[in-house]
């Protein structure tokens, strides 16, 4: 093995899946590196200097745009956001239209959110940047993961033979399927709860155990992640209601009480208090770490950024 | 009749009847208060308890009070067809101590506000005990599922969309998958909507003859078949109500050979009659599903013999005079059935296809064990909800005579062997027959 290479040698982020331990702990490693400094008065650097990133959104998202613009700005570079509203768009021949334009435009970034699964994939294979994926459709959101991993390893200390309970709509979840992947390679134990109608066909293929009560799911994990459900979901189709939605699944201190003691709780966000999460339980400073995980997310997004320009710089294999 | 709890009662010279345990001998039964305290053939050996009032049952046939799973009530939204109280009444002298109400009912039957009322209203009459399911979908509407798991707390036994099907696919996906979580079965009218729609009786010869719009049975055979792919799909459980085909029993078959969580019954008139009880347009042999080939109703006999149908349920659908006094095509569908349902299948018996404990236990214990209901057996300690039958004893269906509201039986006038005698529900006498 060559030494010189970096211990994250790919040109893009497309994902979680496929990576080694290595390479995520790299990952960590150099994020952790990145809070100390978003926490000191010398936050910014010209590390990014010259460098061009463009953030590319399909799909409305503030938390994810923000954080990585951000990022970029910390490290000295010119971000650009692009909003494009997906029902505008004839999918496919457009997506690669606007990844050529990009493209010819001598980017080093490109930072893309799409609705369509392997959207972020197809784009990478046309343009000579690097390419992170901010979400693709209900497949990978791997930086998500990553900062999720991150505030749990500051936490916990460690990742590995922690047990993780991921609780919701796993179904259109990407944020649930990158972090079965990572907590997996690392040496977690991951646990689904969620109504049959919100889980994936094959769930157990993934490698987790599946549960369809919070009281059997949540007994003696150490962490609990919470998904999103969303509104539209929510009439019928999928579950009957809200009202029936967070009296079997919705998280509260009773349903809570079976965990490990010190159990931590997780949300991606934007929360729907009261759907999937009880309002003071999410604001429990000592239980709830979703503020901290808005944090995490500027320094993992620093970190992909530095170590994905200076790839581009060496030149390395994809 | 008190409301006071009963002292001792004491059974005496009965044939005990107890598919459970497969006890069928002459004995006696004690109950005390509410429930069962003694039971088995030689209770009484050494006399009656000195403070027990004895009811001797003259060698007539003592088994756990029928629980029927399929039952529409009228109330609430449709009173004149039939209440809760008359509806009760029916049931009890009938044999029937547990019956099961469909939810599409006006307002339909889909939170748990109506949940809650079904079972107050019914405790208030105090006679047959009255559950019930909870629709699948909002409204029936088979458009958005409905608060199951809540419904389930609030104790819905099971769900379905009543008289009619679920039509969608994707949406009997769903509602099998989603129920699942909670560990609660689906029941389906089996009866492909678009294939039905417009029809009024069994399609064939009978029909063309008639001129009337015929129901093919592949209607039902399709609908089945679709579930079947759709129970594997999802692990759920299934029940396939009132199925009325040859080729329905033979789908039922093979998935439960393939294992699946698979059930279904069946109601007296479709292993009674064929569609020739139509005869000259009779508006009262006008049920849904159909009444069907002689071929067909062999069939049903058969796989209730065999096992392959669980249970049979009354189907009782009461209609007013104004339902049914019309052409036969503007009739409604469905027919009365609590007080035919043990005489009727006690035929089932005589012609030597059932012993009288399977006809029990299809009438019972296996309808009280799907739908988890302390009841259905001749056990110490279980509720004394009772039958005393004469299975013998030659009569006719006398509409006339019935406690329901409405008088609408397909089995009006025909000869009848058997007779139900007494009713306990909760050891108290709900029922007494005039002799």
């Amino acid at each position: 093995m060559n030494q010189d290479l970096p211990a994250y040698a790919h040109r893009h982020l497309l994902g979680i899946e496929g990576l080694s331990p290595l390479e995520i702990s790299y990952l960590l490693d150099q994020s952790d590196a990145y809070v100390e400094k978003s926490r000191s008065n010398d936050r910014k650097s010209a590390l990014l200097r010259g460098r061009t990133v463009i953030n590319l959104f399909f799909e409305n998202s503030t938390r994810t745009r923000t954080s990585f613009e951000l990022a970029g700005k910390r490290l000295g570079a010119d971000v650009i956001n692009m909003t494009v509203a997906a029902s505008s768009v004839a999918k496919g021949e457009t997506l690669i239209d606007t990844a050529m334009t990009l493209n010819a435009m001598h980017i080093d970034v490109l930072v893309v959110r799409h609705p369509d699964s392997g959207a972020a994939k197809l784009l990478s294979e046309k343009v000579n940047c690097a390419v992170i994926n901010a979400g693709d459709g209900a497949h990978e959101h791997p930086t998500q993961a990553l900062l999720d991993a991150l505030t749990i390893r500051r936490r916990k200390g460690h990742l590995d033979g922690l047990l993780v309970a991921i609780c919701g709509d796993v179904l259109h979840s990407r944020v649930a399927r990158s972090n079965i992947h990572l907590l997996n390679v690392m040496g977690a134990q991951v646990r689904l709860v969620a109504p049959r109608t919100l889980l994936p066909a094959c769930a157990e293929a993934l490698g987790v155990e599946v549960f369809h009560t919070m009281k059997d799911g949540l007994k003696d994990v150490d962490i609990v992640m919470m998904l999103r459900v969303q509104n539209e979901r929510m009439k019928g189709n999928f579950i009957p209601s809200i009202r029936e939605y967070f009296h079997f699944f919705g998280l509260d201190y009773e349903k809570l009480s079976v965990t490990k003691p010190d159990a931590l709780i997780m949300h991606p966000g934007p929360m729907n208090r009261g759907v999937e999460i009880d309002s003071d339980l999410a604001d429990d400073v000592e239980r709830s770490l979703i503020r901290e995980q808005v944090e995490m997310g500027v320094a993992v997004r620093m970190a992909c950024l530095d170590v994905l320009t200076g790839n581009l710089g060496n030149g390395g294999p994809v | 009749m008190s409301v006071l709890a009963p002292g001792k009662i004491a059974y005496v010279n009965a044939r005990l009847l107890d598919p459970a345990s497969g006890l069928d001998r002459q004995g006696g039964l004690l109950t005390e208060g509410e429930i069962i305290i003694g039971v088995g053939p030689d209770l009484f050996k050494g006399g009656v308890p000195l403070d027990a009032e004895r009811i001797d049952c003259g060698g007539a046939c003592l088994a756990p009070g029928l629980v029927d799973m399929r039952v529409q009530l009228g109330e609430p939204g449709q009173e004149h067809k039939e209440t809760l109280a008359s509806a009760g009444e029916a049931a009890v002298a009938g044999g029937v101590t547990s019956m099961v109400c469909l939810p599409n009912t006006d307002p339909v039957i889909d939170d748990v506000a109506t949940v809650e009322f079904v079972a107050r209203r019914a405790r208030k009459n105090g006679l047959a005990k009255v559950y019930p399911y909870a629709a699948v979908t909002k409204q029936i509407e088979g458009k958005e599922l409905a608060e199951i798991g809540m419904l389930a707390e609030a104790g819905a036994l099971a769900f379905t969309d009543g008289t009619k099907a679920i039509r969608s696919a994707q949406m009997m996906r769903r509602a099998l998958s989603y129920a699942a979580t909670f560990g609660v079965i689906i029941i389906q009218h089996p009866e492909e909507p678009s294939m039905a729609d417009g029809g009024v009786m069994n399609e064939g010869e009978l029909a063309t003859r008639l001129g009337l719009a015929g129901i093919p049975p592949v209607a039902e055979a399709i609908m089945l078949e679709r579930d079947m792919r759709l129970v594997a799909l999802t692990g759920g459980r299934y029940h396939a109500a009132h199925i009325s085909t040859k080729e329905s029993v033979a789908i039922i078959r093979t998935a439960k050979q393939q294992g699946l969580m698979v059930t279904c019954d069946t109601a007296p008139p479709y292993f009674a009659l064929n569609e020739l009880a139509v005869g000259d347009y009779r508006s009262f042999a006008k049920l849904s599903p159909p009444l069907r080939s002689e071929d067909d109703r062999r069939a049903i006999v058969e796989g209730l013999k065999q096992g392959v149908i669980d249970i049979i349920a009354s189907d009782h659908a009461p209609q007013d005079q104004d339902s049914k006094r019309l052409p036969f095509a503007q009739a409604e569908f469905g027919g009365v059935g609590l007080e035919t349902l043990l005489t009727v299948t006690l035929e089932l018996h005589h012609n030597g296809y059932l012993s009288l404990l399977q006809v029990i236990e299809k009438l019972s214990f296996a309808p009280a064990r799907l739908l988890g209901l302390a009841a259905g057996q001749l056990q110490i300690g279980a509720a004394a909800d009772l039958v005393i039958f004469n299975p013998d004893r030659a009569g006719r269906v006398d509409p006339a005579k019935f406690r329901s509201k409405s008088k609408n039986s397909p089995f009006d006038g025909r000869p009848i062997q058997g007779r139900v005698l007494r009713t306990v529900v909760d050891g108290r006498a709900v029922f007494i027959a005039d002799l």
